[in-house]
């Protein structure tokens, strides 16, 4: 046993090095995407904030009405918005907001056509599959390590960070729905003609959105579970209250933090989930 | 002309094709090629040619062969082996050995196909879904909306062109499949089991409902079933599938009179011959009726119980026909007539070739002996014993090809 003590395997100065080794050698690229991110969503943060509160609250009112026309919902949304304003977090609301679009638009931008290319490639998926998994269980923290090394304090690491995080839902539930949409329907589809190309976008991704949309609700749903994590390496946002009230004990902001951010995601997912559950009754 | 031409094809699934080719050219079975190879053999050695505006049925058991190879023949199954040649307008394409831009011309204008589960797009209304292979080739909306609502029309379903299939009964999702095959304006239509998921009484009104439409369209349709009532009903051809192989392709009526072996009398014992058999099956062919020149010269004796004899002259036609010694009247029933316009208490001249079903009746309805004639003269006589011959099966031992 004590040779296997003395003989410590270095893994830790393994991913160390690399690290090192990118940050001397790839600087540059890590540089450009952090401050091309950061530039982008300034300047989207910087435009909903440019408009009075009431235009984003009604567009969302709008966006909640179309897809459900639900009263109820409606309502909930405009009251939930106001109460946002009023506890004082609305640019903290939008910011959190943007970050959220952000990771879930690149991670669906990746992890929808990864998640076809598996679907269609198994060998893939047999590559792919342990790597996921690494990405989903392995601490926050320790990934936000790195990220912090490569792409410097803001939001950029905690956006990185997010979609590491994220990004394996849509992967999954791509993959899962696109193998397993009815063979009699790729029969089908096959039978009357179909290029691989029509193939997929006529009857592949139509047979697989309820999971697509349920992948994507779901990476929703993960993005803002990181917000307070991402707030950590300096991403603005609803995060940013909470820690700073775990840093000075400060309960009554903490909640008023919390709320908010609650009071968001429960938008988010009524927005976005009950489409792909009607259809699917 | 041959609209499909299958020539030795072969179809193994899996990934040692020619390992599996091989021992099956030394003769192996299905089962020791899965045990030496892995690979299922699909179809083994099948060559039929299938005519124009034939509907060929095949037939036999799950796990024969019989999908696998109607697959092979709009490609979607590989063809291992062998020529499958297809009718594309003037020439024949080998679709076994074709590019796969030919295979997708031949998909989306030559061979359409309908399936057992429907395999109708959920999220696609009525209307899209028989519009479905119009999109695939590439056509406008409005056009293809336009074709798409006829063929609805066709199948009186242009009502629900708005509906989603799941708001529809079994019978009426397969009725939007027979539309999206009949849409695309091919020549020919592979049909894998289309009527086997629908209960027997809507099965019964698809089979009407097609044979109808074959009237008026005349397509070349292959059609698989593992029902041989099904196929008797509505094949002009059928071929036995067993075991990867075929082994009988013949008219109806061959196939239950005269089957190859016992695997397809297995099948045949448990049909009703009533659809299938025609007359010149059942008939005591006039050869065999007793002369009886005492009466009157070539005098035939048709049913000795009652005492009725036919008399026929030098070119076998009938001349009069008596009944305990006096004459009775003769009609003819042709093959559309109703058989309520006929007289009672006479004896009717048939053609040869008519159904058993409807030879039934006559007998039932005018209660005497059929005569069966062909070009005028006398073949032969259907009387009770006939049918009852019939259907007791008996007629396995009659030597059909002497009488045909």
């Amino acid at each position: 046993m004590d040779w296997i003590i003395e003989h410590k395997i270095p893994i830790g100065s393994w991913m160390e090095s690399l690290v090192d080794w990118l940050t001397d050698n790839a600087d540059f690229i890590f540089d450009a995407i952090s401050v091309s991110l950061e530039w982008l969503i300034l300047n989207i943060v910087g435009l909903f904030v440019w408009f009075p509160p009431f235009v984003p609250m009604l567009a969302t009112a709008a966006l909640a009405w179309f897809l459900h026309k639900s009263i109820s919902l409606v309502i909930f949304v405009v009251v939930a918005l106001l109460l946002i304003l009023n506890l004082g977090y609305w640019q903290e609301m939008l910011e959190t907001f943007v970050l959220v679009l952000t990771a879930t638009t690149i991670s669906i931008a990746f992890g929808v056509p990864i998640g076809i290319a598996a679907a269609h490639k198994p060998w893939l998926y047999t590559i792919l599959r342990p790597i996921l998994d690494l990405m989903q269980t392995i601490p926050t923290f320790v990934y936000l390590i790195p990220t912090l090394v490569l792409f410097g304090l803001g939001v950029v690491p905690g956006l990185i960070s997010t979609i590491i995080f994220a990004i394996a839902a849509p992967i999954r539930l791509t993959y899962l729905g696109i193998s397993r949409v009815p063979a009699d329907l790729i029969e089908a589809g096959r039978a009357f003609g179909a290029t691989p190309f029509k193939l997929l976008y006529k009857v592949e991704l139509p047979a697989a959105m309820p999971s697509i949309m349920a992948g994507i609700t779901q990476c929703i749903m993960l993005s803002l579970s990181m917000v307070v994590i991402a707030a950590l390496v300096g991403a603005d946002g609803l995060g940013k209250p909470v820690v700073r009230a775990l840093n000075t004990v400060n309960i009554s902001q903490g909640f008023e933090a919390g709320l908010a951010i609650v009071l968001v995601a429960i938008i988010l997912d009524r927005i976005f989930k009950a489409p792909n559950a009607k259809e699917e009754g | 002309m041959a609209a499909i031409s299958i020539q030795h094809v072969d179809v193994v699934f899996g990934s040692n094709t020619k390992q599996s080719l091989a021992l099956l050219d030394a003769g192996k079975s299905r089962q020791e090629i899965i045990d030496t190879t892995g690979d299922t053999v699909g179809v083994h050695d099948a060559t039929i040619d299938i005519q124009e505006g034939e509907i060929c049925v095949l037939m036999g058991l799950s796990g024969s062969g019989k999908s696998s190879l109607l697959r092979a023949i709009n490609g979607l199954n590989k063809t291992s082996r062998g020529k499958l040649l297809v009718k594309d307008g003037e020439q024949m394409v080998d679709v076994a050995n074709c590019d796969s831009k030919t295979l997708l011309h031949m998909r989306s204008h030559r061979v359409s196909m309908v399936f057992q589960n429907f395999a109708l797009m959920p999220w696609l209304t009525v209307l899209d879904n028989v519009a479905f292979g119009l999109d695939m080739q590439g056509m406008n909306k409005r056009d293809r909306y336009q074709k798409a609502m006829q063929q609805l029309a066709m199948v009186s379903l242009d009502k629900w062109a708005n509906k989603l299939p799941s708001q529809l009964s079994g019978g009426m999702q397969q009725r939007v499949g027979l539309a999206r095959a009949f849409t695309m304006d091919t020549d020919i239509l592979l049909m894998d089991e289309p009527f086997s998921a629908l209960d027997p009484l809507i099965r019964n009104q698809l089979q009407d409902e097609l044979i109808e439409l074959q009237q008026n369209l005349q397509k070349t349709i292959v059609f698989v079933s593992h029902d041989l009532d099904e196929a008797l009903k509505i094949g002009s051809k059928i071929g036995i599938m067993e075991s990867a192989k075929i082994i009988q392709y013949d008219i109806p009526e061959n196939i239950v009179l005269k089957p190859a072996n016992a695997y397809v009398q297995d099948f045949v014992a448990h049909t009703n011959p009533l659809n299938v058999l025609k007359g010149h099956s059942l008939m005591t062919p006039l050869a065999d009726l007793p002369a009886d020149n005492k009466i009157q010269p070539r005098a035939r004796c048709i049913d000795a119980a009652q005492q009725i004899y036919v008399s026929i002259d030098q070119h076998q036609q009938v001349q009069q026909v008596t009944l305990n010694g006096q004459p009775i009247e003769i009609q003819t029933c042709h093959h559309q007539q109703d058989i309520n316009q006929l007289s009672t208490q006479r004896i009717t001249l048939v053609p040869v070739d008519i159904g058993m079903r409807r030879a039934i009746e006559i007998k039932y309805h005018t209660g005497l002996p059929i005569l069966l004639t062909a070009d005028k003269q006398l073949i032969g006589v259907l009387n009770d014993d006939s049918f009852y011959h019939a259907l007791l099966g008996k007629h396995f031992k009659t030597d059909f090809a002497a009488t045909l």
